[in-house]
Parts: structure tokens; C-alpha cells; sequence
């Protein structure tokens, strides 16, 4: 038998790599990272905003909260009338607002994070036990998710701003509700696959409790997938907090936020329009490096998580 | 059919059900509602004769009863801003949301969808790259900033187009990019990745061998069936929209339920704040159960399963 014209005379790893999908997806994951190079624009902008939060009081030129009202409305620098005195000019009631901005940068990360850590925890906890445990409650804990998923978040955080009263820690609950969800149901998956694994079965056979499985086994192994879903949500948890400051249902006033500036601002957009437009420039930028960058680390990362 | 029907409708229901009873503890959760709901300068005679009036010197059960008997019979309670009653207020505003959201929807679905599609055939070079940086934008800017830019741009340096109210197909055109701006990037990220994976199936493959143009191909065998992911998410466009629509309306002073949340809450109206939840509730769940059951007409595949 002589071997057909048409069969290439490629080695075998060659022609079988495209049809093996494992290996598809590693290559096409090796030249996804390859061609992303560390983002290093992205990781200055959050450094610059992270420094901005910590070192507020030392960095803002001026108290964010002190009204100078003779010097209302002053331009940026850039613009005719503006001096160097006040860099971002100043808002309606002579507070200026570079350091606004700077101290706004405070409330947006700090409710990102305490959000993140309540809301991702909670996510975190139920995508084990209804991934781990199964059955009923899996069925119960998933139906609640979808619960969730139908009915927007911010709905109910307008509603318990008004019950609650407005604070930092109403909007962290509030914000904490947009989030977990969305965290159970992957991790739930992951859990899923984790369970049929070996380690898990040999830990069952040497008695471990579910708790013990759970906590030792199952938690460690969905770490990376939670720091991936951590930095992905940074920056819709930022957009909440300035969409929710900038309804009225934020962190109530003198308290400098983005959002809350951004509303202060729309009025006068004819006059002034840098009390309203800059803060948004601030946010876009911020989350538009949480965001880059989070693409980035779930590359490396975890590259399964592609559809997120 | 008859009873994934019956099975979807009983969930949307239990469902109705849980967002009233969080809604109702919510509002006794600082103590007497009766004090989110009377205005500032009320005297206590005010309040106890609302107490009596609302059934709130009973038992907490007796009151949840009152609350669910109430809402049945399509009373939400009385605006306190409004003196009128919050369902009526709702209604009166719906027509002026339900006048963009198609607009919109359509901006979204004309821009989103060719994008997303482009993007996918130009999988990894420029193009591709280019269409992933307009929706990464999208994405990372507040609507309600892009919105307020929008009208310092067209209406306060050019002067083109008026920058809020409701008014002729002018005073449209800003609130509906804006409210679409938000669902384009989400469309366009969700196309092109259901796009490339139906690129990947047996069909396609089939397709092509049978010596089908790469325009059929692609826009008809691979989008039609890279479309019915989207179908699913629509219960997230939906919620997406009513949210899209609280921040754009406020923006453009738009006079729809949207600007009327937004009312609600920073005039601390409670009871027109529950209203508006629970209407809005149920306005989603109702929409959600619709699309369920067309989407079951269509792929047989979800009724069965």
C-alpha cells in the first residue's frame, strides 16, 4: 500500500495540534500573551489614583470641603481666566477642585474595596457550598442568583439609601448586591470541576469533613479565578458608587466623591463646564486601567475565564 | 410548551413576591414607615391619624397582609411630593420612557451588531483590536458623564440640538445615544464571542464546503445562530435599560419613570419609591416571561430541557 498523495509530510504533532482542542487553546493562549505586554500605562494611571487616596491629605493643595466663595468658578489653568493657583479651577462654591478630586479618589476606591471584599465574599462562600454540596441547595442557592441577575442591583440600593439613610456603609450593601452573583455562578462552575478531581476523592476516602474539603481543598484551588473576578468588577463597582453618589444616594455632601461632582457640575456645564466634565475624565481613566489591566491578569491567569 | 408556560410564570410570581416582602421590611426596617412617609413638617397628630389610617398600629403580620391586599388592588401608596397616588404618577410617566427605549434599542442593535460580527472575522489584528478599544470606552465611561458631555458638545458649543426636556425628534436624539452608548459595548463584546464560537461548528464548515458565498456564510448561517445567546441575556438588557434609563432621564430631564426614581429618591419619597420598584418589577419580570416563551417557541431545544 503506498501512502496517498494528499497525506502532508508534516510530523504528526504538526497536523494532529489544530484537531486536539487542549492544545488549540494552549497556542492561541501562548500567542494571546505574547502579543499583550505588561501594561504598564495602566498599572502608572491606578498607581497615581492609589497614591491620590492614601497621601490625600498631604497631596490636595487645598481643603476639599473649605468654600472661598470670592474665588467661584475660576477655569483650569489652561483656560483664559484661569490661574496657576487653582490647576482644575474651582466649583460654584470656590472649592478647588483638584483637590476634590483627589480627596473623591478616597471614596471610590474605598467603597470599591470594602464592596468587593463583602460582596465577592459572600459570592465566594455561596459558589462553594452550592458548587460543593449540590442538590437542594445548590438548586435553591442558583435560583436565588438568577433572582438577582433579573433585578437590577441599583434598585434596591436607591431604595435602602432612602430606608437606611445615605453612608458609606449602605452604599458598600447596596454595591455588595451588584456583585455576588455574578461571583457564585463562576466560581460555582469551578467548583463543579474541582470536585471530580482526585485530590477531592482522596480526601474523602481519608475522612475529611465537607467543611475541611471546602476550606482546604476547594478554597485554595479558586483563588486565581476570585482574583480575576476581584480586578475585573473593580471597575463596574467604581461606576455604581459614582452612578449611585451622582443620584443623590451616595456618600451625602460636604464629603468631596466623583459622581457627586459630576452632579454638582451639570448645571453650570454652560458656564463651567470643568466642575462636571473633569471628575468623569478621572473616572473613565481609572476604570479604563482597572479594566485593561484586568484583561490582562485573567491572561495570565486564568485564560478559561476568556468569556467573562 | 403548556407547562414550561405555567412553570416560568409561577417562578416570575414567587419572585414578584420576594422583591414586595424585601420592599415592605425594608421600609419598617428604621422603625415606623409612617416617618419616610409624611412630609418634614407634619404634627403628630398627622402621623398617628396615618398610623390608623395605614393599619400600622397592628402586628407586623397583620400589617404585611394589609400591604399585599392594598398592592393587589393596584394601590402602592400616595406620593408625598405628588399628592397622587404612586401608581397613577408611574403611569403617567411610562409613555415618555417606553418613547426612547426602542430608539435606543435600535441604536444599539444597528451599531453593536456589525460591529461585533467585523470584529470576530478580523479576530486578532487591527480592526478587531480597534472595535475592542470603542467597546472597552464604552464600557469604562458613566453614562451619565457621557450624556453631560454630549450636551456640553451639541448644545452648548455648537448649539445643534436642544440638551433636555421632551419636544420634537431633536430633543430625541441626544438621550437616545446616550441610553444606547450603554448597550452598544455589551452587544458588541457578546456578538463577537458568540460569533467565533459558531464559526468553529460542524455547519459552518458544512456551509463553506458546499461552496456558499463567505457572505451567507457569515451573515446568515453564523449570525443567525450566534444571536440566540443574546436572546438569552435579555433579561440583563432589560435590567440594563431600566437602569440606562434612571441616569439618562435624570441627565436630559426627560420626563419618564426613569427622572421619576430618580425624584423619588431625592426628595426621600418612600412610598413613591416603593411603588416605583414594584411596578418596575414586574414590568421586567413580565418582559423577562415573554421573551422566555417566544424564545421557546423558537429553539425547541429550551422547552424540552
Amino acid at each position: 500500500m503506498s501512502i496517498p498523495a494528499s497525506v502532508s509530510p508534516k510530523p504528526v504533532s504538526e497536523t494532529l495540534r489544530p484537531l486536539i482542542p487542549a492544545f488549540a487553546g494552549l497556542s492561541r493562549f501562548r500567542r494571546a500573551s505574547r502579543r499583550r505586554g505588561v501594561p504598564w500605562i495602566p498599572i502608572f494611571i491606578i498607581t497615581v489614583m492609589v497614591s491620590m487616596a492614601l497621601f490625600a491629605p498631604l497631596l490636595a493643595p487645598y481643603s476639599p470641603i473649605d468654600q472661598t466663595l470670592r474665588d467661584k468658578l475660576i477655569p483650569p489653568f489652561w483656560v483664559e481666566g484661569g490661574s496657576m493657583q487653582y490647576l482644575l479651577g474651582t466649583d460654584a462654591f470656590g472649592r478647588d477642585i483638584l483637590s476634590r478630586l483627589i480627596y473623591g479618589a478616597r471614596v471610590s476606591l474605598l467603597v470599591a474595596l470594602l464592596a468587593l471584599i463583602a460582596g465577592g465574599g459572600v459570592g465566594l462562600l455561596v459558589g462553594i457550598v452550592a458548587g460543593y454540596v449540590g442538590g437542594a441547595v445548590d438548586h435553591v442557592l442558583m435560583r436565588l442568583v438568577d433572582a438577582a441577575f433579573t433585578f437590577p442591583a441599583i434598585l434596591f440600593a436607591l431604595l435602602l439609601s432612602v430606608t437606611m439613610g445615605q453612608g458609606l456603609g449602605t452604599l458598600v450593601l447596596a454595591i455588595s448586591l451588584l456583585l455576588w452573583a455574578s461571583f457564585a455562578r463562576v466560581l460555582r462552575g469551578e467548583v463543579l470541576a474541582l470536585k471530580q478531581r482526585d485530590f477531592v476523592a482522596l480526601a474523602k476516602v481519608r475522612g475529611c469533613s465537607s467543611a475541611r474539603i471546602m476550606l482546604t481543598h476547594i478554597l485554595p484551588n479558586v483563588l486565581n479565578t476570585f482574583m480575576v473576578l476581584v480586578t475585573l468588577n473593580i471597575g463596574a463597582v467604581i461606576i455604581a458608587e459614582a452612578s449611585l453618589s451622582f443620584l443623590g444616594a451616595g456618600i451625602p455632601p460636604p464629603t468631596p466623591t466623583w459622581g457627586g461632582m459630576i452632579s454638582d457640575g451639570r448645571g453650570r456645564i454652560a458656564e463651567a463646564w470643568w466642575v462636571a466634565l473633569i471628575p468623569g475624565i478621572a473616572i473613565t481613566l481609572l476604570v479604563l486601567s482597572v479594566n485593561v489591566f484586568g484583561d490582562w491578569l485573567r491572561d495570565r491567569l486564568d485564560p478559561r475565564l476568556r468569556q467573562l | 410548551m403548556k407547562r414550561y408556560i405555567v412553570y416560568r410564570m409561577l417562578q416570575g410570581v414567587v419572585l414578584l413576591c420576594m422583591v414586595a416582602t424585601i420592599v415592605f421590611f425594608l421600609g419598617r426596617l428604621t422603625g415606623n414607615p409612617v416617618d419616610l412617609m409624611l412630609p418634614e413638617d407634619a404634627t403628630a397628630e398627622d402621623r398617628v391619624s396615618m398610623i390608623k389610617a395605614l393599619g400600622l398600629d397592628g402586628p407586623l403580620h397583620e400589617q404585611f397582609l394589609i400591604f399585599v391586599n392594598n398592592a393587589l388592588h393596584g394601590d402602592l401608596g400616595t406620593s408625598i411630593r405628588m399628592r397622587q397616588p404612586a401608581v397613577e404618577a408611574f403611569f403617567d410617566r411610562l409613555p415618555n420612557t417606553l418613547a426612547i427605549i426602542p430608539w435606543a434599542l435600535l441604536m444599539a442593535m444597528v451599531i453593536g451588531i456589525p460591529l461585533g460580527v467585523i470584529a470576530a472575522l478580523n479576530r486578532g489584528n487591527m480592526i478587531d483590536r480597534a472595535a475592542g478599544s470603542v467597546a472597552v470606552l464604552g464600557i469604562a465611561m458613566p453614562s451619565f458623564w457621557l450624556g453631560i458631555l454630549l450636551i456640553y458638545v451639541f448644545s452648548v458649543e455648537l448649539g445643534w440640538l436642544p440638551s433636555g426636556r421632551m419636544g420634537g425628534p431633536a430633543h430625541y436624539v441626544l438621550p437616545v445615544i446616550t441610553l444606547g452608548a450603554f448597550l452598544v459595548a455589551g452587544f458588541m463584546r457578546l456578538i463577537r464571542s458568540s460569533m467565533l464560537e459558531v464559526m468553529e461548528s460542524e455547519f459552518v464548515k458544512l456551509a463553506r464546503i458546499k461552496g456558499m458565498s463567505e457572505a451567507v456564510v457569515v451573515w446568515k448561517h453564523c449570525l443567525r445562530n450566534a444571536l440566540i445567546p443574546v436572546l438569552t441575556l435579555w433579561g440583563v438588557f432589560v435590567g440594563n435599560l431600566i437602569t440606562g434609563a434612571i441616569v439618562t432621564e435624570t441627565v436630559f430631564a426627560w420626563p419618564g419613570v426613569g427622572r421619576l426614581t430618580y425624584e423619588a429618591v431625592i426628595f426621600r419619597d418612600f412610598p413613591l419609591l416603593q411603588a416605583v420598584i414594584i411596578l418596575k418589577a414586574v414590568l421586567i419580570l413580565s418582559i423577562n416571561l415573554f421573551v422566555d416563551i417566544l424564545y421557546a417557541y423558537v429553539d425547541p431545544r429550551i422547552r424540552l430541557a
